[in-house]
């Protein structure tokens, strides 16, 4: 048994809101600088060495890498073994969230009722997904996520006569759709299987997975190298304005389902896919 | 094509603006987005006059975070301009000459385009920290309540943007994909 005093997680939180925007992930990093060498549009290759730009300053001048700085979407995988004390473990993680957005100049971009829209002013509440594992740590995952990509992102509903050409088929349109407005090059989660929200859930997580890490199941993997090769076919280049890097990566996650379905969920990222993870 | 142009736009530089120029501005420009974009069009329901003149006038959606201190603004990069086509048409038939954001318009955005010879420009998505750097000046003008989405005056030097739709009605969006599929 572990004891952990929420106001940890607090303060990991806070930290973690403002290292993910202002700085990407060591694969999320690589793979635009790829990018940038392997573009064919010269226009493309032109926006891309902005980004690299961007991501620069972003860094050195701590100016949020996008002015969305998100909805904080935070995953909490909690040994079955840590017991939590220092009060509401819910409300730590929405106090981090609120010192992160407001002390470090993030944008403020949630509104409290989503019809009557009034901004709440500190980015709270988070997003929060919880989930219970062996072992007595905590991982945190701390994804903001703008809502450009967000809007655009889609699940369908499809049956299983559809099969595997079906749920390509649903993962290109979402793709195609989103185009120019998803600030691309995009990163692609995927979630197959599951219930209606459970792929949805899927889909996010698999944002999270570093780009440059395919699944472990043999079929999957190949599925997300064919849709990547597919994607960066379509023309659509960085900023939407034609090139040959569309997407960085295709993460596809996977589960069992029921004999009358087969959801599929895609969760679009623009190239500042951002994530920071830590355990406690 | 490489070019400079100055803000406010003249109805001349507006029209000679082709898809696919890759245009610096430098002037004065304002802010707009989603909630401000609804005021404005609840105002002109109302026969009430806009908090900013359209006449000539570029609208960048944009809504910025917040300012570190010595500094005019925060991140400042284009959001989706898809979410104020309903809104658009309405502006440009007022005057408003050039708009900027990311991302695909409707139709009848289009026509009000060509129709008003305006253009709409895209800046580079998701590249907030630079595009900050071309903005020198930044102020609250309206609509102070909404926080990030006020309306705002800002003062841009050589703010990189490319066009998209001119005048004429081209569309880069469908034109540069077109050249780089390979289904």
């Amino acid at each position: 048994m572990k004891t952990v005093n929420v106001s940890q997680i607090t303060q990991n939180i806070k930290e973690m809101c403002i290292e993910a925007n202002h700085y990407l992930a060591p694969d999320m990093d690589s793979a635009l600088k790829n990018a940038a060498d392997t573009e064919k549009s010269p226009l493309g290759k032109q926006i891309l060495n902005q980004l690299q730009d961007n991501l620069q300053i972003a860094g050195s001048d701590m100016i949020p890498i996008c002015q969305d700085t998100g909805m904080a979407v935070i995953f909490m995988e909690i040994g079955q073994d840590v017991h939590f004390e220092g009060g509401s473990l819910e409300d730590a993680i929405n106090e981090g969230v609120r010192q992160g957005y407001v002390e470090g100049f993030l944008r403020k971009s949630v509104v409290k009722d989503p019809l009557i829209r009034e901004n709440t002013r500190d980015n709270t509440p988070a997003i929060i997904h919880y989930e219970m594992t062996t072992g007595d740590n905590v991982t945190i995952t701390v994804a903001p996520k703008g809502f450009g990509s967000e809007n655009m992102s889609r699940v369908f509903m499809l049956k299983p006569a559809d099969g595997i050409e079906g749920v390509k088929n649903a993962i290109l349109t979402a793709v195609k759709d989103a185009g120019p407005n998803a600030c691309p090059p995009m990163v692609v989660g995927v979630g197959i299987g599951g219930t209606f929200e459970k792929c949805a859930l899927m889909a996010k997580k698999a944002l999270t997975r570093p780009v440059n890490q395919h699944s472990d199941i043999p079929y999957v993997k190949e599925m997300e190298e064919e849709l990547l090769d597919k994607i960066n076919r379509t023309g659509i280049g960085p900023g939407g304005l034609g090139g040959t890097t569309t997407a960085l990566a295709v993460n596809i996650n996977t589960y069992p389902t029921h004999i009358a379905g087969l959801p599929v969920a895609v969760n679009i990222c623009c190239h500042v896919n951002r994530h920071a993870v830590r355990t406690i | 094509m490489d070019k400079h142009i100055k803000a406010p736009l003249t109805d001349e530089d507006a029209k000679s603006l082709k898809a696919g120029d890759y245009v610096y501005i430098t002037g004065t420009i304002y802010t707009a987005r989603d909630a401000a974009h609804l005021r404005m069009y609840e105002a002109l329901d109302r026969d009430e006059p806009l908090p900013i003149e359209m006449a000539h006038n570029i609208i960048y959606y944009m809504g910025p975070s917040p300012a570190r201190e010595g500094r005019p603004i925060g991140s400042a990069g284009p959001t989706t301009a898809s979410r104020m086509d309903k809104y658009a048409p309405r502006l440009l038939d007022l005057g408003l000459k050039g708009m900027i954001g990311k991302g695909k318009r409707s139709e009848a955005v289009k026509e009000a385009i060509v129709r008003n010879e305006a253009v709409y420009f895209a800046a580079v998505g998701g590249a907030g920290a630079l595009l900050s750097k071309s903005i020198t000046a930044s102020e609250v003008v309206a609509y102070d309540d909404l926080g990030t989405e006020a309306i705002r005056r800002i003062e841009v030097e050589n703010f990189p943007v490319i066009v998209v739709i001119d005048a004429a009605g081209n569309n880069l969006y469908e034109t540069a994909i077109e050249k780089y599929k390979q289904e």
